[in-house]
C-alpha cells in the first residue's frame, strides 16, 4: 500500500491532471490508458517493415538517417582520445564525400564532455539549429541505482561541462513495484539540474530501459509518465540491456507521443537506441515515424538514433548509391 | 517531393510467362472449348492480359467425364499416402512459383501485390500442406474407420481470392479422394490456369482436377450436371439460393459459403491503436471484397468520437493506387459492374442520411477506383447497414450496453463472422457466445488458418472449409 504524498509539480501534469496532483491521482491515470495488444501491436510494426524504399527515397532517407544520429560511445574504457576521434567522425562522417551530412550530437558519459565540447570547438551547436550537439548521459547511468543526490549532481556536472542534452535513466525499480510518484519526482528533479545558469535548460532525454519494463502496457505507462514530468525526449534503451529499441516499442512509444500531441499540440522526441545497425533497419524506423506522426518528426530536435555502427552502414549505402558498387568496410573509418 | 510519397517500387512482370490465349483444362492437357472466348482484363488498368475459352455445356460434360473416368480408374485407388505425396508436391510448387503467382493474382485481380505475395499465395500453399497431410489419416479424421470419398466434386469459386478460394476446394477434396471440375470466376481465371500448369508439372494424373472457365451459365451447367456427388459454391447468397434449390433432392452434397455483413464491435476498454488497425485491416484489407470483411463497426457511444477521429487519420496514411506497387495498401475495385454497386449503395447511404467521408487521395484516371469510405450517423436501419456492399465502405453505428452491441450484431440475414475487441477476456468469451456467427475473431480480424473451420450461420450458407471440418465436407458419414 503506498501512501499518498506530494507529487512535484511538474507544469504537464498540473494541466492535465488538475492542482491536487498525487500519487494516487497519477497512479489512476496511468492505470487508465487504454491496453496495449502485443499481437496487434508486433503486426503493425512488421507491416511497416515491409514498405520498399528505393531511388530518391532511399537517397533521401539515407543522409535524413545520419543527420538524426547520435553518434555514441559508453564505454568503460572511453579516453579523451576516443572521443576526439568520434567527434571527427561526427565532422566529417566520409572523407572520401565530403558533401555527407554531419550527425545531430555525440553522446557520452559525463566526465567526457569537457573533451568533446573542446574538439568540436566552433562546430559545437551548444542548442542552436547550426552543428552538432554533445549529450551526457546521466543520473548514474545506466542503471540508475544511485541516491537522488548522486543523479542530480551528475546532471549538474555534465550541464556544466557544457552538455546540451542530457540522457537520464528512469528508475525502473520503482516503477515496476508501483511507485510511479517516485520516478516522476526523480524526473522533475533531474528536469530542474538541467537548468543552466543563464535560466535555459540542457535538453532532457528520458531512458525507459524498456529491456527491463518487459510488458508494452508498462512501456506506455512510462512514456505518459515520462512525458507529464517534463520531459523533452523519450529514448527506449542504455543499450546495456537486451532487448534494446524495438521496431514495436518505438512503434508503441511514437502512439504515445501522437497522442499527447493530439491532446496539447506540444510535440515531444523519440529516440530508439541500441540494437539498429543497418540502413535497412533504420529506414523501417524512418517510415514508422512518418507514418505514425507524420514526417515533421524527422527532424533532429523531434527523432533521433542512438547507435554507432549503424552511420557505417548508412556510409556504404550512400557510396552504393552514388557509385552502383558496394565498397567495403575498409572504405570508411572505424571512428 | 516528400518523404511520405515513397518512389515507385513496382514488382515486375517480367516473371510472368503468359500465354495470348488459355484453353480449357480438361483430363490433364490445355483443350479448345465450344463457346466463344473472352478477354480478361487488369482491373487496374482495363489492359487485356489474355483471351480466355468459354465452357459450353458439351465442355462442361467433357470436363465431367474426365473427372469420373481419373475417379473411377486411378484417384480412388490410389492410397492415402500416394495422394499426399502429390498433394505435397503441388504445395511445394506453389511456394516455388509464389512470386509468379502472387504477381498474376494483383494483375488480374487488382488486389495489392503485398497482399498476394504475402497472405494469399502463402496461405494457399499452407492449405495443400494442411490437408496433404490429412489424406493418409483419413481413419482419425472423426467419421469412423475407412471414409469414403464422395466422386466427383463441383466447384464454383469467385473473384474477391481467386487462388486462394481454389485452394480451400482442391486441397480438402483430393485429400479425400475426391476428383474436381472447378470453375474460376469470369473476371479471375488467370491463376486456376497457372495453377493447372503446375498440376502438369506435378504430374498429377489426368482428370483429377479440371478447371473450365466461362461465365454463369458455364457454373449452372457444372453443378446442376446429373453426374457430379459434390457441389461446393462460394459467392453471392443469390447464386447460392438458385444452387440450393436447384440441388435439392438430387443427393449431392452440398456446402455453401455466401455473403456477410459482420459486426466489428469496440468496447470502451479496447487496446485502442491494435483495435483501429483492426477495423482498417477488417474493412479495407483486399478493398472490402472480402466474404467476412467487417463491415458494421459496433462502437460503444462512449468512445465514438475518439474512434472515428483516429479511425480518420490512420485512414489518411492508406496508399491507394498501382496493385504492383509494394507499398501499395489499397487496390483496384475488380470490376466495373462491382463498382457500379459500390457506387450505387453508397449513394443510397448518402441520400438515407448517413454522413460520408473519404480521405483525399488522387485515383488514376484508368481502371476501376473507390477511395475507402466510412460512414458515421449510421442506423440499423439504413440499408448499408443491412446489404453487402463488397467494397471499401464502412459503416459506424454505435451501442451502449454488451445486451445491445450483441443484439446488434445479430440482427442481420447473414452470420459469417464477426469481432470483439476488449482487454477483458471474460467478456470476449462472454459476447462470443452470443454472437450467431460461424467466425469470431478476438483483438484480432481477418486472420485464417488451414486448421480453422470457416463458414456461416443463416444465409451465410452452410458446411465448413478448413480444419477436419473441411475435410468431413468431402467424406461420406455425414458432417462433423
Amino acid at each position: 500500500m503506498t501512501i499518498d504524498r506530494a507529487v512535484s509539480p511538474a507544469q504537464r501534469a498540473l494541466e492535465l491532471l488538475g492542482d491536487d496532483l498525487t500519487e494516487s491521482t497519477l497512479k489512476r491515470y496511468l492505470d487508465g490508458i487504454p491496453g496495449v495488444d502485443a499481437v496487434g501491436l508486433e503486426q503493425r510494426a512488421a507491416a511497416l517493415g515491409t514498405r520498399s524504399i528505393k531511388t530518391s527515397s532511399k537517397v533521401w532517407a539515407l543522409d535524413r538517417i545520419i543527420e538524426l544520429i547520435d553518434l555514441t560511445t559508453l564505454e568503460g574504457a572511453d579516453t579523451p582520445g576516443k572521443v576526439r576521434s568520434l567527434v571527427a567522425k561526427a565532422l566529417t562522417p566520409d572523407p572520401a564525400d565530403l558533401t555527407t551530412p554531419r550527425v545531430a550530437a555525440v553522446c557520452v558519459y559525463g566526465d567526457m564532455v569537457p573533451y568533446a565540447v573542446e574538439a568540436l570547438g566552433s562546430a559545437h551547436a551548444a542548442g542552436t539549429d547550426e552543428g552538432i550537439n554533445v549529450a551526457a548521459v546521466a543520473t548514474a547511468f545506466p542503471s540508475g541505482r544511485a541516491s537522488l543526490d548522486v543523479k542530480l549532481a551528475d546532471t549538474a556536472d555534465a550541464v556544466a561541462a557544457g552538455a546540451d542534452e542530457i540522457d537520464m535513466v528512469i528508475d525502473r525499480g520503482a516503477f515496476l513495484s508501483g511507485r510511479y510518484g517516485l520516478v516522476f519526482d526523480q524526473i522533475v528533479a533531474v528536469k530542474e539540474a538541467c537548468r543552466r545558469a543563464d535560466g535555459s535548460y540542457a535538453h532532457l532525454k528520458v531512458i525507459l530501459e524498456t529491456g527491463e519494463l518487459n510488458t508494452y502496457d508498462n512501456v506506455r505507462r512510462a512514456s505518459w509518465l515520462s512525458i507529464l514530468a517534463g520531459g523533452d525526449f523519450i529514448k527506449t534503451s542504455t543499450g546495456k540491456v537486451a532487448p534494446a529499441a524495438t521496431l514495436p516499442v518505438t512503434l508503441l512509444m511514437l502512439e504515445v507521443v501522437r497522442d499527447w500531441h493530439r491532446l496539447t499540440g506540444e510535440k515531444i522526441g523519440v529516440k530508439p537506441a541500441g540494437g539498429i545497425r543497418s540502413s535497412k533497419d533504420a529506414i523501417k524506423y524512418l517510415v514508422t515515424v512518418a507514418e505514425t506522426v507524420g514526417e515533421e518528426w524527422l527532424q533532429p530536435h523531434l527523432f533521433r538514433f542512438g547507435a554507432s555502427s549503424l552511420l557505417n552502414d548508412v556510409l556504404l549505402q550512400r557510396q552504393k548509391l552514388s557509385t552502383g558498387q558496394y565498397s567495403g568496410a575498409d572504405y570508411v573509418t572505424i571512428d | 517531393m516528400s518523404f511520405l510519397d515513397y518512389a515507385p517500387a513496382p514488382e515486375s512482370t517480367a516473371i510472368l510467362d503468359l500465354k495470348p490465349e488459355y484453353g480449357l483444362f480438361i483430363g490433364g492437357e490445355f483443350v479448345a472449348a465450344g463457346g466463344e472466348s473472352f478477354t480478361t482484363i487488369s482491373p487496374a488498368t482495363e489492359k487485356p492480359i489474355a483471351r480466355i475459352a468459354h465452357a459450353d455445356s458439351s465442355d462442361v460434360d467433357r470436363a465431367v467425364a474426365a473427372a469420373r473416368k481419373a475417379y473411377e480408374k486411378t484417384w480412388s485407388k490410389l492410397s492415402g499416402r500416394d495422394r499426399g505425396k502429390y498433394l505435397f508436391r503441388i504445395a511445394r510448387l506453389v511456394q516455388e512459383r509464389a512470386r509468379e503467382l502472387a504477381v498474376a493474382e494483383s494483375l488480374d485481380n487488382g488486389k495489392p501485390i503485398k497482399e498476394s505475395r504475402d497472405v494469399d499465395v502463402p496461405l494457399v500453399a499452407a492449405w495443400f500442406f494442411y490437408y496433404a497431410g490429412w489424406a493418409d489419416k483419413l481413419d482419425y479424421a472423426g467419421l469412423g474407420a475407412n471414409p469414403r470419398s464422395l466422386g466427383v466434386a463441383a466447384q464454383v469459386i469467385p473473384w474477391n481470392f481467386p487462388l486462394l478460394m481454389l485452394a480451400w476446394k482442391i486441397a480438402p477434396a483430393l485429400a479425400a479422394g475426391n476428383t474436381v471440375v472447378l470453375k474460376p470466376a469470369e473476371t479471375t481465371p488467370l491463376t486456376a490456369l497457372l495453377f493447372a500448369e503446375i498440376l502438369q508439372q506435378a504430374d498429377l494424373p489426368a482428370g483429377v482436377v479440371n478447371i473450365i472457365t466461362g461465365a454463369g451459365e458455364t457454373g449452372r451447367a457444372l453443378v446442376n450436371h446429373p453426374d457430379v456427388n459434390k457441389v461446393a459454391f462460394t459467392g453471392s447468397t443469390a447464386v447460392g439460393r438458385e444452387i440450393a434449390r436447384s440441388t435439392a433432392g438430387t443427393g449431392k452434397k452440398l456446402t455453401l459459403e455466401l455473403g456477410g455483413k459482420a459486426a466489428n464491435i469496440v468496447f470502451d476498454d479496447a487496446p485502442i491503436d491494435q483495435a483501429i488497425e483492426g477495423i482498417v485491416n477488417g474493412i479495407f484489407f483486399n478493398q472490402g471484397h472480402v466474404c467476412c470483411a467487417g463491415s458494421r463497426l459496433l462502437v460503444q457511444e462512449s468512445i465514438h468520437d475518439d474512434v472515428v477521429e483516429r479511425l480518420k487519420s490512420r485512414l489518411s496514411t492508406l496508399r491507394v493506387g498501382d496493385p504492383l506497387d509494394k507499398n501499395t495498401d489499397v487496390g483496384a475495385i475488380n470490376s466495373a459492374e462491382q463498382l457500379a454497386r459500390i457506387r450505387e449503395l453508397s449513394d443510397i447511404g448518402e441520400a438515407e442520411g448517413a454522413e460520408r467521408w473519404s480521405p483525399e487521395c488522387s485515383l488514376p484516371a484508368d481502371g476501376f477506383w473507390f477511395a475507402p469510405t466510412i460512414f458515421t450517423n449510421v442506423s440499423t436501419s439504413h440499408r448499408i447497414a443491412r446489404e453487402e456492399i463488397f467494397g471499401p465502405v464502412l459503416s459506424v453505428l454505435t451501442f451502449r450496453t454488451p445486451a445491445e452491441a450483441i443484439a446488434k450484431a445479430n440482427n442481420t440475414p447473414y452470420g459469417l463472422s464477426a469481432g470483439i475487441w476488449s482487454d477483458k477476456g471474460s467478456r470476449i468469451l462472454a459476447v462470443a457466445d452470443k454472437l450467431r456467427a460461424g467466425v469470431i475473431w478476438a483483438n484480432t480480424f481477418n486472420r485464417f488458418d488451414p486448421t480453422s473451420p470457416f463458414g456461416g450461420y443463416k444465409e451465410s450458407g452452410y458446411g465448413r472449409e478448413g480444419g477436419r471440418h473441411g475435410l468431413a465436407a468431402y467424406l461420406k458419414g455425414g458432417d462433423l
